[in-house]
């Protein structure tokens, strides 16, 4: 079997970096008003991308049943909130989706 | 000076409340950390080595994508750039979670910055409360364990669940995701618009093909942010929009 280790040790160098130095770097120093709002719009930007990156990758078989989580994650979480709550219920519903279609 | 009430009003995140957030992201992430397990063994790699990706990478999204790539024959250093692209958004997170950790202690950062994820940033920069080490170590450590744990299992076991409970699991982080930003949406519609509009830059840049599949997450989140400061009035809450 052939050894991972260089990959796994540059991998891991490009992951950790970039999480890393910004942190280092902006942590301490007070920030320009706009970039400081720039930075806390990300939360928000990166959600709306990753949820629809996630519905976008899905596998065709896979592309109701994910749909359907993401919808009723929406649907609980806007009328209740608790963010378990709205998890295990879309888990749920991935779950009838794909065993019963 | 900051009058004491403002100061108890912001309560301080404990190590419980850590643990308790991070409930969802382990769910979501023991069983893709047992898939990339069974996966990686499918493509010759060894125990140690499929660990290894889990304990030190530490990156979901890169490792599956390593698979593929190691699968087709892709050299290490093109794998290792691709790497690279696909994780130029926590870029973005960590300076994000900076605004919020000022007064952390350096050191502590080392390891914070380490387990800075699509879900546990997520779960942290839109808790409401003071970010403290504690509350971000839990999360992120039960996390980690998970993530590392689940890719040993998966090895060793495959992936044991029933494909229908194990990929419904996996829904469970995209159904997370949307339960951390429906909230905030339904507090303020500039947060519809930042997210919405994200989203729809990622999928005009997928669909067309525009840029090489790691640029698409970092361009959405860059450009939907900066769209920001042109079209979100400055609602001059200090942790929030």
């Amino acid at each position: 079997m052939k050894s991972y280790l260089p990959l796994i040790v540059g991998m891991m160098a490009v992951t950790y970096l970039p999480r890393l130095l910004p942190l280092i770097a902006l942590s301490e120093r007070p920030l320009n008003p706009l970039l400081r709002r720039f930075f806390l719009y990300i939360p928000y930007t990166a959600l709306g991308a990753l949820i629809i990156r996630g519905a976008m990758e899905a596998e065709p078989e896979m592309a109701v049943a994910t749909l359907a989580g993401i919808g009723v994650a929406a649907a609980f979480s806007w009328i209740r909130g608790g963010l378990v709550t709205s998890v295990a219920a879309s888990i749920i519903a991935a779950f009838l989706i794909l065993y019963y279609l | 000076m900051v009058p004491e009430g403002v100061e108890i009003k912001q309560q301080t995140l404990g190590i419980k409340e850590g643990l308790v957030a991070g409930i969802p992201v382990v769910i979501g992430y023991f069983p893709v950390a047992m898939a990339f397990g069974l996966l990686s063994r499918s493509v010759d790699i060894s125990l140690v080595d499929s660990c290894l990706f889990s304990l030190v990478v530490f990156a979901g999204a890169s490792q599956f994508m390593a698979l593929d790539l190691i699968k087709a024959g892709i050299a290490a250093g093109d794998i290792v750039l691709a790497t690279f692209l696909l994780n130029l958004r926590h870029l973005m997170m960590s300076a994000s979670l900076a605004v919020r950790l000022k007064e952390i202690k350096r050191g502590w950062l080392l390891f914070i910055a380490f387990g800075i994820t699509d879900e546990s940033f997520s779960v942290a920069s839109l808790k409401s409360g003071k970010l403290s080490v504690r509350f971000l170590l839990a999360l992120q450590g039960i996390a980690y364990v998970a993530w590392a744990g689940g890719t040993f299992v998966g090895y060793l076991i495959g992936t044991a669940l029933p494909a229908a409970v194990q990929s419904s699991l996996g829904i469970g982080l995209y159904a997370m995701f949307t339960a951390i930003l429906v909230p905030e949406i339904k507090k303020s519609y500039s947060v519809l618009f930042l997210a919405a509009f994200s989203g729809s830059i990622y999928v005009f840049i997928d669909y067309f093909r525009l840029l090489p599949s790691g640029w698409s997450l970092i361009v959405a989140i860059v450009a939907a942010s900066a769209a920001g400061l042109l079209f979100v009035k400055d609602e001059g809450r200090e942790d929030r929009i």
